[in-house]
């Protein structure tokens, strides 16, 4: 049995990932993403990269593009191509919530600069407007009147991506200024954090100075989070969770490549040895 | 362990156990490298890849 750890950038995650399986006894390696290239004729005999392969790659797309790549060889990814497909993408993310019905905030989504100004209307501030993709809390602006939100559309539309062009708009969530963050690995929740917002700061995100707290997994977070988990797929899962002070738990987001230094500095659950041993698992299927 | 900056000829800590993939930064110029190898006490370092708009979760 061997494990295969993908990275672009090595972060604790990647390292922990890969002295956990030593440590456990296992066999493992740590791949560079960004040296790896395959073509219609590769074979699977030509990759020396284990029973099962960990994809860890920051860049979002370049880890949904090379999974897909290695599961055309006939390798086992974690996670798979169809669920980094609708992770990594909000909008997707939301219809796959609601079509599961999962809680989640009320979005409206338009693709033009004249039904996003009417989507705004209609939402009422304040408000909030995403991108579509992206992470660590970029690009996400909390609108409180029509004047700012003229201004971000109209940025939004002289930007080269076509992505800016398709508006998220979604409800402001009466919350506590913390959101929760659950990983969740195969049929388990293995932890659970709240993520306090930084002074001066809005978003949660510990990308963007937010701390980490131990929560408590009850009943009714397992429940969600497992769901919302199994919605878009299901194998190891960060579901991001707010407390809706009228709906109670909101799932708002899943993550596919889970960042869990948070996490792991505050729990005493072992989560490098959940995924592993869950990594394991799916290769012996 | 140091390392010589590719940008500014600086010293750059490289932290004993770090491994092939970690960014390390230059103290005095701040650019960002990638540790390309590492081998006992050698090191070789690239550029970094500057953060892309699809990065992180």
């Amino acid at each position: 049995m061997e494990i295969c750890v993908l990275y672009d950038k090595v972060r604790f995650e990647e390292k922990a990932l890969y002295d956990k399986a030593l440590k456990m006894g296992i066999k493992a390696q740590i791949i560079d993403a960004k040296a790896i290239t395959i073509s219609t004729d590769s074979k699977k005999k030509d990759f020396l990269l284990g029973d099962v392969i960990l994809q860890r790659s920051v860049s979002h797309y370049r880890g949904l593009y090379l999974t897909a790549c290695l599961e055309f060889l006939g390798f086992s990814v974690i996670n798979k191509f169809k669920v980094g497909e609708i992770c990594g993408n909000k909008l997707v993310t939301s219809l796959v919530l609601a079509k599961h019905k999962i809680k989640t905030p009320k979005t409206t989504f338009a693709f033009s600069a004249e039904s996003a100004m009417e989507a705004i209307g209609k939402t009422g501030f304040p408000l909030v407007l995403k991108p579509i993709v992206g992470s660590w809390g970029r690009g996400v602006f909390p609108l409180r009147d029509e004047e700012v939100a003229n201004m971000i559309v109209e940025m939004r539309e002289e930007n080269d991506s076509p992505l800016a062009r398709i508006y998220y708009v979604q409800e402001m969530v009466k919350r506590p200024p913390r959101d929760l963050r659950c990983i969740v690995v195969g049929d388990r929740v293995v932890a659970a954090i709240y993520r306090y917002s930084a002074e001066n700061e809005w978003r949660t995100n510990v990308a963007r100075g937010g701390k980490a707290e131990p929560a408590p997994i009850t009943a009714e977070l397992e429940e969600i989070a497992l769901k919302a988990a199994k919605a878009v797929g299901g194998g190891i899962l960060g579901v991001d969770l707010m407390e809706d002070s009228e709906k109670g738990l909101v799932v708002h987001e899943v993550n596919n490549t889970v960042e869990f230094r948070g996490a792991a500095s505050v729990s005493n659950a072992d989560i490098a040895g959940a995924m592993v041993e869950y990594a394991i698992s799916v290769a012996k299927r | 362990m140091k390392v010589e900056c590719q940008e500014c000829g600086a010293e750059i800590p490289v932290p004993e156990d770090a491994v092939a993939g970690e960014i390390v930064t230059c103290p005095d110029c701040g650019g960002d490298f990638e540790i390309a190898s590492k081998t006992g006490d050698k090191v070789s370092l690239k550029p970094a890849e500057t953060v892309g708009e699809d990065w992180g979760q």
